[in-house]
Order: structure tokens, then C-alpha cells, then sequence
């Protein structure tokens, strides 16, 4: 994948027709959506009907379960990550990853941005990069005294926090989160809500959420997934569009079944 | 409290499922307290033959070996030689001085050689510890009776001489130091060749290698080789170290061929054959340590762009590594309690000289209680049971520092 940053695209990550296998079986089916720069775009729907699979297909997490494998494309910056000139390792490192539980390194603070930036041949300031990345992610004025404890002594929400500043402690351009709030409570949700609006100013976010509420809070855009067929049991992206638009007038019956409560 | 109203088609069985759990606990309970005392028997037992009275009869009176009214033990080194070298046969003197001259050897050592070869001690009976607490008064009577000429003493078969001095024929005199070094040069070399391999296997077995056939016959094979039973490794370790490879493990190709062996059966065979033997288990513990890694922790390292290699040395090993420890002591552990391959590999029975090469003769604590227990005298019996003593501290001692090492590699955070 070429390093130079082509950020002449409008949109950063857009699928063609994508399907996504475990095996034989067809777990998303014809996904086609544009995730614009700059912005943040929530995945919602049903439990099981693919959100995070579509997600981890976004920077080839996938691969790291096997037998999956994908049909169609999807393109970064105008490229196709599954070209088979392309490191998924590359990758990953310029789409980076939230999880829904909180996993630091079982590491010191300073040594889960440290060993992420040293992986990555980091030569400069490292102080400085780790102070950076904890400002950025809002969790600096809370861990600065205890920079080398563990990781794991604190709190859900500032793992999590501590999560998101290893992740652009590397400068990715898109960061990729899978629930990233459900293990936490509304407090905790909420500094990372608010986190989330001040990352999409250098930063393009895709999310994965349950909640519904976060989405329409949260996010510009969003993408109303759901079980294409219940027989084939293969989730599919059903109605794409603006967030207030699909919050206020869906165009699909089950994307307003969905949101108003009265489904799933 | 007012006890719940039967509901149709339910019964009041509160009290018998009580009673049944009531049952196992107690089970379970009997056999932890079986399996301790059948523990504690095990250790009074050594203990028993360890300690106890001993009645010997010198085959030659010190007192007629002084010297113008000075009695032995206080006898320079010189005079001692001289005493040797008149009473001993010219051929067994000139043998004793080959093996080390005797310029060479200190006083404490001649002296011994003469206890040895001239005082020739002759143990008349021997007491384990009980009948040597309880009835001692018996003991002195029969004695006296029996063996008017016979000394008595109370002896401790386990002390500081017997530990570090090498093995003799002689029951008074023999030593443990030989078989205490040969082991720890066994297990060394044990350590080397199969820790590496058997870390090496299983991280690829687990991380590299695919799901397909051929993988999958390897990984039931080495389940199986976990069972087989050790005479077998034996076998094989005689096959290939001892005769295919005799080049190599004799020292040969090096050019450090030991004079008194001249053969493959050495320390280096040996440690490599025990290496064969104890391979599955820790390829196996690896692989349950390292699988047992959560999957959450190789996400966060994927997830930053870390390579396949730099996930899993940087994260999947040091956190596996208490668990690839805790297999490797158990490994260890059966290694160093082996007899039989190393019976088949070659041990020898009777040296008395430390292996100083991985190219050296050797023997084991194992092979040496086994050679003990099998002869007819009593005393060599009181013998092996010391030298039990020995071989579980030793291996206590190597258990404990392994643990050690597994705390602090447990407690990075």
C-alpha cells in the first residue's frame, strides 16, 4: 500500500458489494457504504447481524479468526486493503482498532503507547509522544503521577481511555470502534462520547454501537444493519444515510421499527 | 423459617441432597487424608533407614597400627603413605597412586584409604531408627553376647562426609558427591537441549502451524509420546546417541575423547536421552500455557499494527511463561527421578570420579540408590535411604528455584 497520505478522497473507507464468510457461511452480505473523512459513522442494529464483523473487515482484523474470508471490495484512500500486494499488518497500523472490553497491555501506562510507538520504529521524544497521546485521549491530568503502573489498575473507562491514546499514539487515520462503551458506565460513556467529538476534528472514527441513543448523539452518519433473510441468517446493511435522517425520517420500515423501539 | 407449602408435582428433597453432598465431601476429604499419610509413611520409612545403630568389628586393631606410642589419627601424611605402602600389595599401591598420585592427596584422603583398604571396618548389623530408639537396651545385650569384639554406634548414614564424598565399595566410606554431580550434569544438558525445542515447538504448533492433516498426526503423536513409557527413550537414546552418534557425544569430533571411556556413554548422551523423554510434556504444557494467552491481549497487539512475531514475543510468551515454567519443573522433576533409560543408556555403577565434561562417565542418585537397594547387606540399604534423602532435597532444591523464577516473571504486573 503506498504511504503517502491520499487524503484527496473524499470518503476514506468505501465497500463494493462486500460479503464476509466464516467457512461456507455468509455472515454479511452485499454491504455498499462510504465512510466520509472527518467524521463519525455509527454501525447499529440487532444483535448477530454482523456489526462487528462488517467492522474487523474494515482493517482485516478478520483474518486473525480463521476461515473467514471476504468477497467484493473495500477501498482506503482509493486502494483495495484486500489487494494481495497489501500487509494486513500495514494495514492496521493506518486503521487502528477500540475493542469492547478494555484490553491495555498488561504493561505500565507510559509502556502501552511506548511499546506501540517503539514497534513502529518511533525515534523521537518519547516523553512528549506519550504525554500527547494520554492529552489527547482526555486521560492525562488523571494518570501523569502514576505513569508507571500498571495499565490494569485503572479504572474500565480510563482503560478504555488509555486504549484509544495506544491507538493514535501511532497516528492511524481511521480509528475502527467496537462497542467501545458497552463495558462501561454512563459517566465513563459519556467522557468518551465527548472524546470521540474532539478525535473526528484529526481523525475519521467508525463505531459500533448498541446503543441507540449514542448513535444519534454520537455520530454523523449511520448505517441501520439488519438480518438480510432469516433463513440465510446473513446481516446486511439495509438503510445508510445521514444520522438525524435515519433518526427522523428512515425510509425503510424496519430501520423506524428499529429506532422508535417497537423491534429488536 | 415456615417451610415452603409442597407445590404440585414438586417433593421436599432439601434434606437428601443435603445428605448426598454431605457424602462426597466426606470422600473427598478421605482421600486427601489417605494420600498424606501415605506420604508421611513414605518419608518415615527413608528416615527410618537412614539413622540407626551400626555394630562393626575391625578386620585390623588401629591401636596395633601406632607408631612408636603414636596412635593413627595423629600420624602425619607421610607416615600414613608409608603405612600404605607397606601393608598394601605393590600392585594395588602402584593402581591407587595412578589414579591420583599421592603427592596429590591430602592427608584426610589418605587416612580414609587406609580406614579403607587396612582397618577395613566389617559391619556386623545393622538398626533402622526405631528399634535403635526403643530398644537399645536389647540391642547392647545381644551384641554383647553375639559379638563381644564388635563396636557400637549410633550413625547418621546422611551427613556432611556423605554427600561430598565420592562412591566406594566400602559401606563406611562410600559417598554420594559422584551421583550428586552426575545428576546436575545430566539435567543441565537436559535443560538445554529440551526446553528451547520444546518452547520453539509449541509456540508454532500453536501460532504458525495450520489446522490441516499433517498437523494435526504431530499433534497426536506428541500427545501419545507424553505415555511412552521411559525404557523405550532408553532404547532409543542407546540407539542414537550412544551408537549412531558416538562421534559426537563421545567427544570424538571435538578431539576430547575422556581416556576412560572411549564411548558414547556419557553425560551428553544421557542428558540428551532425558531430554527426549521429558520433550512432550513440555511441548504440551507450552502449547496449554500459551492458548490459555486471551485473545483479548493479541487483539490489542494486532489491533496497533504489531507483526506475528513481535505479538507473540512480546506479549503471548511473557505471559505464558509462568505456565511454560510450571510444566518445565514437572518435567524436570520426572527427569531427574529416571532410572531405567539411563540404566539402557549406560550409567556406570561404580565410579569415583566427579564428571568433569559432558563427555565424562557419570552415574545418577537414581542409579545409585537402585545399585544400593539391590545389594544383600543391610547397611547399603541404610545407604540408599540417605542418599533418597539426597535426591529429594536436591530435587526440593531445583523445584524451589524454578518457583522462583516463576514468581518473578508472574509479577510483571
Amino acid at each position: 500500500m503506498a504511504t503517502n497520505n491520499n487524503s484527496n478522497h473524499k470518503y476514506v473507507i468505501e465497500t463494493h458489494d462486500l460479503d464476509i464468510f466464516y467457512g461456507s457461511f455468509r455472515a454479511v452480505t452485499g454491504v455498499n457504504m462510504k465512510v466520509e473523512r472527518h467524521k463519525i459513522t455509527a454501525i447499529i442494529g440487532p444483535s448477530g447481524c454482523g456489526k462487528s464483523t462488517l467492522l474487523r473487515a474494515f482493517n482485516r482484523m478478520n483474518e486473525l479468526y480463521a476461515g473467514t474470508s471476504i468477497q467484493g471490495q473495500v477501498m482506503f484512500d482509493g486502494e483495495d486493503i484486500y489487494a494481495s500486494q497489501v500487509d494486513p499488518v500495514e494495514v492496521r497500523y493506518r486503521i487502528g482498532m477500540v475493542f469492547q472490553k478494555p484490553n491495555p497491555f498488561p504493561k505500565s501506562i507510559y509502556e502501552n503507547i511506548a511499546w506501540t510507538a517503539r514497534i513502529h520504529g518511533y525515534r523521537g521524544n518519547m516523553n512528549e509522544l506519550v504525554e500527547n497521546s494520554l492529552r489527547q485521549a482526555a486521560l492525562w491530568d488523571e494518570v501523569k503521577d502514576k505513569l508507571h503502573q500498571s495499565g490494569l489498575s485503572l479504572s474500565g473507562g480510563q482503560q478504555q481511555r488509555l486504549c484509544i491514546a495506544r491507538a493514535i499514539s501511532i497516528k492511524p487515520e481511521v480509528i475502527l470502534m467496537d462497542e467501545p462503551a458497552s463495558a462501561l458506565d454512563p459517566i465513563a460513556t459519556l467522557k468518551i462520547e465527548e472524546l470521540m467529538q474532539e478525535l473526528k476534528k484529526n481523525y475519521t472514527i467508525v463505531i459500533v454501537t448498541h446503543n441507540m441513543q449514542q448513535a444519534a448523539r454520537a455520530s454523523d452518519y449511520t448505517a441501520m444493519m439488519m438480518l438480510a433473510d432469516r433463513q440465510a441468517r446473513s446481516g446486511t446493511v439495509i438503510e445508510f444515510d445521514e444520522t438525524n435522517r435515519i433518526f427522523t425520517i428512515p425510509k425503510d420500515k424496519r430501520t423506524e421499527d428499529y429506532v422508535t423501539g417497537r423491534f429488536g | 423459617m415456615k417451610e415452603k407449602a409442597i407445590v404440585q408435582g414438586f417433593s421436599d428433597n432439601l434434606g437428601a441432597r443435603n445428605r448426598k453432598g454431605t457424602v462426597w465431601y466426606v470422600l473427598f476429604q478421605a482421600s486427601t487424608v489417605i494420600g498424606i499419610l501415605a506420604l508421611i509413611a513414605l518419608v518415615l520409612n527413608i528416615i527410618n533407614g537412614a539413622f540407626g545403630y551400626v555394630a562393626y568389628e575391625a578386620r585390623v586393631d588401629p591401636d596395633t597400627l601406632a607408631v612408636d606410642g603414636v596412635p593413627l589419627t595423629d600420624q602425619s601424611r607421610e607416615q600414613l603413605v608409608a603405612l600404605l605402602q607397606s601393608t598394601l600389595s605393590s600392585g594395588a599401591y602402584t593402581k591407587l597412586d595412578n589414579e591420583k598420585p599421592f603427592a596429590d592427596r591430602s592427608r584426610e584422603d589418605v587416612y580414609q584409604l587406609i580406614v579403607e583398604r587396612i582397618i577395613r571396618p566389617e559391619v556386623v548389623q545393622v538398626w533402622n531408627l526405631w528399634p535403635s530408639l526403643t530398644r537399645a537396651d536389647q540391642i547392647r545385650a545381644t551384641l554383647a553376647s553375639e559379638h563381644p569384639d564388635a563396636e557400637l554406634d549410633f550413625i547418621s548414614w546422611l551427613s556432611k562426609d556423605f554427600v561430598t564424598r565420592p562412591q566406594t565399595s566400602e559401606a563406611f566410606t562410600a559417598g554420594v558427591r559422584t551421583a550428586i554431580f552426575g545428576s546436575l550434569w545430566t539435567i543441565l544438558f537436559t535443560i538445554l537441549f529440551a526446553f528451547p525445542i520444546g518452547v520453539g515447538a509449541a509456540i508454532y504448533l500453536e501460532e504458525y502451524a495450520s489446522d490441516n492433516r499433517f498437523n494435526r498426526i504431530i499433534q497426536t503423536n506428541i500427545n501419545n509420546l507424553a505415555g511412552v513409557p521411559s525404557i523405550i527413550y532408553g532404547i532409543l537414546g542407546l540407539a542414537i546417541f550412544v551408537r549412531t552418534l558416538e562421534p559426537l557425544t563421545s567427544g570424538a569430533v571435538f578431539g576430547l575423547v575422556d581416556p576412560t571411556t572411549a564411548n558414547g556413554r556419557t553425560v551428553l548422551s544421557a542428558g540428551l536421552t532425558l531430554g527426549l523423554l521429558v520433550l512432550p510434556i513440555i511441548i504440551i504444557n507450552s502449547q496449554e500455557a500459551i492458548r490459555a494467552v486471551p485473545r483479548s491481549l493479541r487483539n490489542a497487539s494486532f489491533g496497533v499494527g504489531a507483526t506475528k512475531w513481535q505479538t507473540v514475543w512480546s506479549h503471548v510468551l511473557p505471559n505464558a511463561m509462568p505456565g511454560i515454567l510450571t510444566g518445565t519443573i514437572l518435567a524436570i522433576s520426572r527427569a531427574i527421578g529416571e532410572t531405567a533409560p539411563l540404566v539402557v543408556v549406560g550409567a556406570s555403577t561404580a565410579i569415583s570420579f566427579d564428571p568433569n565434561s559432558p563427555f565424562s562417565k557419570f552415574t545418577t542418585l537414581p542409579i545409585q540408590i537402585y545399585q544400593w537397594t539391590s545389594r544383600p547387606q543391610d547397611e547399603f540399604r541404610s545407604l540408599a535411604a540417605a542418599s533418597i534423602l539426597v535426591l529429594l532435597v536436591l530435587l526440593l532444591t531445583l523445584n524451589a528455584s524454578a518457583v522462583l523464577l516463576r514468581n518473578r516473571f508472574s509479577r510483571r504486573f
